[in-house]
């Protein structure tokens, strides 16, 4: 019903539209208006991804919505987007999160607020770009301009701190994505097209796929980001602007965690098989170590930074252990992360703006002051630390399952999460928001606002409505992961 | 389905969201009024249901599909027969109970509404746990009960105490809840399902499969997984740390959640489990030993404390471990009963005392107290009737469930029960003494409140303050006293024998006929009458008088003895005082060693080896090396023109001598 609207062109080009329009028209003269038109134009683009899940035909794998035209037919590349079961939730998410990052920006940016917005709206497009290309080289351009918006967001709008976070962004990411390029060239070479579905079928021999394994790991490794690889993130998260903070975590650790579902997985299947065990090493680290170091916070959104490293542990754990469960599970992890990490990283922005500082001990006992605040807070920490009934739980629950039926102590260490989430997010919880008030700060604090109470209300809804209710992902999931594990278990050799 | 069902848990939920949400506009009596409703509309459904399933209608039937993954499938459903029927009972009815005492105990509280709210969303997801036909729903509720426990206890969250016991009760909870999983998984993982059927079917198997890479009976370590959850909830030993400090918390909630309902979870659980645990001897063995342990030495910290509601807490512990210690009998309805009976007389206890601290100007120090029996006469009254049960006087409700798991310590085979019948024993004894001791502290002896110094206040303190006159509490207070004294004196003698001995848990608990304890107790049994008439000649009823004359002697008559014991025996004090250092143990050395560990991780391995080293030092690296290859860009005419000539002259030699 949907066959001739060119929906996910559609997707990724209106933002980008919106946001170019925006740009050139808007200046801070006219902010008002610049703030209407952008949250317009973050719901029109959204509006127009709803019909992906509402036209989604779970039944079948193959790539939906398909639309292709020659890009450089010398070079076998194509403009060619489609989405599956592994995709189709990512777009919807990253166009529903922009709307937030809108609405969270409104009176909070006053500065540059065109290219504040523009900014947003054009990165949204770009990283919808790279969920849904069917090109290599096309994702290899989405995935690396993604970087340039976000370098220029957490440079402008971020803290004291912020060109050392941004260039050091900018040369990790970059510089791990360089062998990526080399990969896809030398799969171009190999097969003749830029065609990820071609790849997925092209015979490679062990060394080859160990070689093409790895170089996709040093692109998608930092972006997720694991251990130890991770230093990037809570430095760029600190320093970038509550927005900023909120697609980072929420849409663009996820590029390199899909980056391995689409390519790792599928175009190295003997070689991840190789190095399940290494990767899972990696994967467990990372949520037992950064699951300790978060503890130690001093600074909230370093703490939720590397809370996220630690969630995100859980999603490479998933992947690595070829199993439905299991991976189902990484990938409900990974939306259910995209909602508990904004909305953490949104409550923390509601507190930045009003006190200006991100230490812990500059708050205590907000909720004397912030009763509202405080009860929307307890939900995204509850969440962050994998409470049934909240999305965050399912996520986890499930890749503990697998991880137990794959290897008791995998299990048992993934499992620690239960223990150190609640830890480093219930005692920051107590520290910023329970207790007497502590300080003249605290005591002014005033309630949310109408549209900070909209914002996180909507988030808790989400949060709480896949907890409750998670059959509409796994549905989606289902067929297609059961294909991508088909495709994993048989060799290439 | 039958829509009973649903009522039961749902009327509670929309109670707790109307109060939750709406509290501002209904205010306080409207929040009180539409959550007494929901729980007294869910008491008759449950009511009403258990009826039914007497009649023989049992139900096992799913709500709606949670996920489905693969063959996998999660749901939310319910499993209504006896066992859940007569846990929707207890929870429902000293629930409303509850509800009806707060209207006067939180009577001046700021968080009227959002107290109503917090104790109706428990109820709901107590009441979910019970009703669950699967592992799935069961952990829901067991981590949501669990969050209700958090978010009371710091209900008062301005108190630095109630902040810190709340988190520390979460993480325990958790610590238990990290065992849970790992049970849970294990079992889905080698039968495929969640649902508790399709997995007691499969029970055979399981028992006949191996731990992977091991000899372990894999059902051993899916149990004991199992159990350690139940350890966090229901606070055995060495989970138990957090229960004490919950008293933080609002004494309705003590009553209701760390008494009655919440904290016997556990013992549910693996009740509701028992064709699993019934095939594993390692770990009925384990929980034999971990309840022993609890029952005994708990009730030893009960002996010292002198906050009322901490020897109350104590006592709780102990009483848990009593039930533990019939889980691990296989005496499993007689830890139902005794839960049942427990959550009556227990949640009187509690209320009694926060009677006694509304009376006391929420003062929570029994050595402030005394002679409080002329002036609180039904708070007396039924205090003293709850302490009788507690102890086992025959023919109260106590009696006939203790006495059961004591007699059936000595039919088990197990390994462990020479250590557990000395434990349940002994502790015959010690629940007695401590009992009597905050008896007779708090009602009979000097009125020492006139005397008392207010410098320290109680726990419980938001409001009064000025010269102490107790006063009896008003009928909101008192008519749950006397509701729950009712059960506390005759549930036991009407039910001990269709439930421990008839049909009732017949196809709903498995027991393996070599544990012999529930046969053997069928043995001995004749009768309820004759069971009271019996006690009176055996070792613990003389046990439990010898408790209450010594409590009497100690602390009505010779108070003398209890100084001179505390001073000769001032190590054991001091032990006992610091609960066998336990908290101290835990706070340095997991809280300080897993802060520790994270400081140096992050400094020294995020910091110094990844940041520092590879990163910072990579970009140090080319700066280096590009500043020393910049000397050779000097920009000088000469300097290059030389540079040519030697590489021209390089080439030529190079070009000779190659020929």
């Amino acid at each position: 019903m949907y066959n001739n609207i060119p929906l996910l062109s559609l997707a990724i080009w209106l933002p980008i539209a919106f946001g170019l329009l925006i740009m050139t028209v808007g200046n801070d003269k006219n902010a008002g208006a610049v703030r209407a038109f952008s949250l317009l134009g973050s719901l029109v683009s959204f509006a127009v991804t709803l019909p992906l899940y509402f036209g989604f035909d779970t039944s079948t794998a193959n790539l939906q919505f398909v639309e292709k035209q020659d890009w450089i037919p010398a070079f076998g590349a194509s403009y060619g987007l489609g989405v599956d079961g592994l995709s189709v939730w990512f777009v919807i998410l990253t166009a529903l999160i922009t709307v937030f990052v809108v609405v969270a920006a409104w009176e909070v940016i006053t500065e540059k607020v065109a290219q504040y917005m523009a900014a947003f709206l054009i990165l949204s497009g770009l990283m919808i770009g790279v969920f849904t290309a069917t090109d290599g080289l096309l994702f290899y351009v989405f995935f690396e301009a993604t970087l340039i918006p976000m370098y220029i967001i957490v440079g402008v709008w971020g803290g004291p701190n912020r060109i050392y976070a941004a260039f050091k962004f900018f040369l990790y990411t970059l510089l791990g994505s360089l062998l990526t390029l080399v990969a896809i060239i030398y799969l171009q070479s190999k097969s003749g097209t830029f065609e990820i579905a071609a790849w997925h079928k092209l015979p490679l021999t062990m060394n080859e796929q160990l070689l093409i394994f790895v170089a996709f790991l040093m692109a998608f490794a930092v972006k997720v980001p694991m251990w130890p690889v991770h230093t990037w993130l809570p430095d760029a998260h600190v320093e970038a602007p509550t927005g900023g903070s909120v697609v980072l975590a929420a849409i663009m650790l996820k590029l390199g965690a899909y980056g391995f579902l689409r390519f790792s997985l599928p175009i190295a299947p003997d070689a991840s098989h190789e190095l399940a065990g290494f990767m899972i090493t990696l994967s467990l680290i990372a949520v037992v170590y950064i699951g300790v170091v978060a503890l130690v916070q001093q600074d909230m959104k370093k703490l939720v930074a590397y809370s996220s490293i630690a969630h995100m542990g859980f999603v490479t754990l998933g992947f690595f252990m070829f199993q439905d469960l299991a991976i189902q599970g990484a990938i409900i992890q990974m939306i259910s992360h995209g909602f508990v990490s904004g909305a953490m990283f949104l409550c923390i922005g509601v507190l930045y703006d009003r006190v200006h500082s991100r230490d812990i001990s500059a708050y205590g006992g907000v909720v004397n002051t912030m009763p509202k605040f405080a009860a929307f807070f307890l939900l995204f920490a509850m969440a962050n630390s994998g409470l049934p009934a909240t999305s965050g739980f399912v996520g986890e629950f499930m890749v503990i399952l697998g991880a137990v039926k794959y290897n008791f102590w995998i299990g048992l260490l993934a499992a620690t999460t239960l223990i150190f989430g609640a830890a480093y997010s219930l005692w920051m919880y107590k520290r910023v928001v329970f207790g007497a008030v502590a300080n003249d700060d605290v005591k002014e604090l005033t309630d949310l606002n109408k549209r900070e109470f909209l914002m996180l209300a909507a988030l808790a809804v989400f949060v709480m409505a896949m907890g409750l209710y998670p059959k509409p992902f796994t549905d989606v999931l289902q067929v297609s992961v059961d294909a991508l594990l088909q495709h994993v278990a048989q060799s290439k050799i | 389905m039958n829509p009973l069902y649903l009522i039961v848990p749902f009327a509670p939920l929309l109670g707790s969201i109307l109060a939750g949400f709406f509290g501002k506009q209904i205010g306080r009596a409207g929040a009180h009024t539409v959550t007494i409703l929901g729980v007294a509309v869910s008491l008759v459904a449950s009511i009403l249901v258990f009826q039914d399933v007497m009649a023989g209608n049992t139900f096992n039937g799913t709500l709606y599909q949670w996920a489905v993954v693969g063959t996998l499938v999660f749901e939310v459903g319910f499993l209504i027969d006896s066992l859940t029927a007569t846990m929707m009972l207890v929870v429902t009815s000293v629930s409303l109970m509850v509800h009806i005492y707060t209207i006067g105990y939180m009577k001046e509280d700021e968080g009227y509404q959002r107290f109503f709210s917090y104790i109706s969303l428990f109820t709901f997801s107590m009441l979910m746990l019970v009703m669950s036909n699967n592992m799935l729903q069961l952990f829901f509720g067991w981590e949501a009960v669990g969050l209700v426990s958090y978010l009371l206890i710091g209900f008062w969250y301005t108190k630095p105490t109630a902040i810190y016991a709340n988190l520390k009760a979460f993480l325990v909870n958790r610590v238990g809840d990290f065992g849970f999983i790992l049970g849970i998984g294990l079992i889905m993982a080698n039968t495929g399902s969640m649902n508790y059927t399709e997995v007691f079917a499969k029970s055979n198997e399981l028992a006949a499969l191996t731990f992977p890479g091991t000899d372990w009976p894999l059902l051993a370590v899916a149990c004991i997984c199992l159990f350690i959850g139940a350890m966090g909830k229901s606070a055995q030993f060495p989970l138990h740390v957090w229960l004490p400090d919950s008293m933080e918390g609002p004494t309705p909630i003590s009553a209701l959640i760390h008494a009655a309902t919440m904290v016997t979870a556990g013992i549910f659980m693996v009740s509701r489990m028992s064709p699993l645990f019934e095939l594993s001897d390692i770990a009925l063995n384990f929980i034999l030993v971990i309840g022993s342990i609890t029952a005994l030495f708990m009730g030893f910290l009960g002996i010292i404390q002198n906050d009322i509601k901490r020897v109350v807490a104590y006592s709780t512990l102990s009483q848990l471990g009593y039930m533990t210690v019939a889980l691990g009998l296989s005496a499993y309805p007689v830890a139902i009963f005794h839960l049942m009976t427990h959550a009556f007389f227990k949640a009187l206890l509690f209320l009694g005392a926060g009677s006694v601290i509304i009376g006391m100007h929420h003062d929570q120090d029994i050595r402030n107290m005394g002679g409080l029996w002329k002036h609180m006469p039904i708070t007396w009254i039924t205090s003293l009737l709850g302490s009788l049960a507690l102890i086992g006087t025959p023919f109260f409700s106590g009696f006939y469930s203790k006495d059961s798991i004591i007699e059936a310590v000595q039919f088990s085979t197990l390994p462990a029960a020479g250590f557990a019948h000395f434990a349940v024993v002994a502790g015959v004894f010690i629940t007695a003494f401590y009992s009597f001791r905050m008896y007779f502290l708090v009602f009979h002896g000097k009125e020492r409140f006139h005397d008392a110094h207010h410098a320290d206040h109680g726990h419980d303190d938001h409001g009064h303050h000025g010269p102490v006159k107790p006063h009896e509490s008003p009928w909101v207070v008192t008519l749950p006293l006397v509701l729950l004294a009712i059960p506390s004196v005759i549930i036991g003698y009407i039910a001990v024998e269709p439930l421990l001995f008839g049909t009732f848990f017949k196809d709903v608990i498995t027991v393996n006929p070599e544990h012999g304890a529930m046969g053997g107790l069928a043995g001995i049994f004749h009768g309820a009458a004759a069971m009271g008439t019996h006690a009176l000649q055996t070792v613990p009823f003389w046990l439990a008088v010898a408790g209450v004359v010594s409590a009497a002697v100690c602390y009505l008559w010779l108070p003398v003895i209890p100084q001179t014991f505390y001073k000769v025996l001032k190590p054991i004090h001091t032990l006992l005082d610091n609960k066998y250092y336990m908290d101290k143990f835990n706070e340095v050395f997991f809280a300080g060693g897993a802060r520790g560990l994270g400081k140096v991780l992050w400094q020294v391995g995020d910091r110094v080896l990844i940041d520092g080293l590879l990163v910072n030092g990579t970009a140090k690296l080319v700066g280096m090396i590009s500043g020393v290859v910049r000397y050779a860009q000097s920009g000088f005419i000469y300097h290059y023109a030389f540079a040519m000539i030697l590489g021209v002259l390089a080439m030529i030699i190079t070009f000779i001598t190659l020929n």
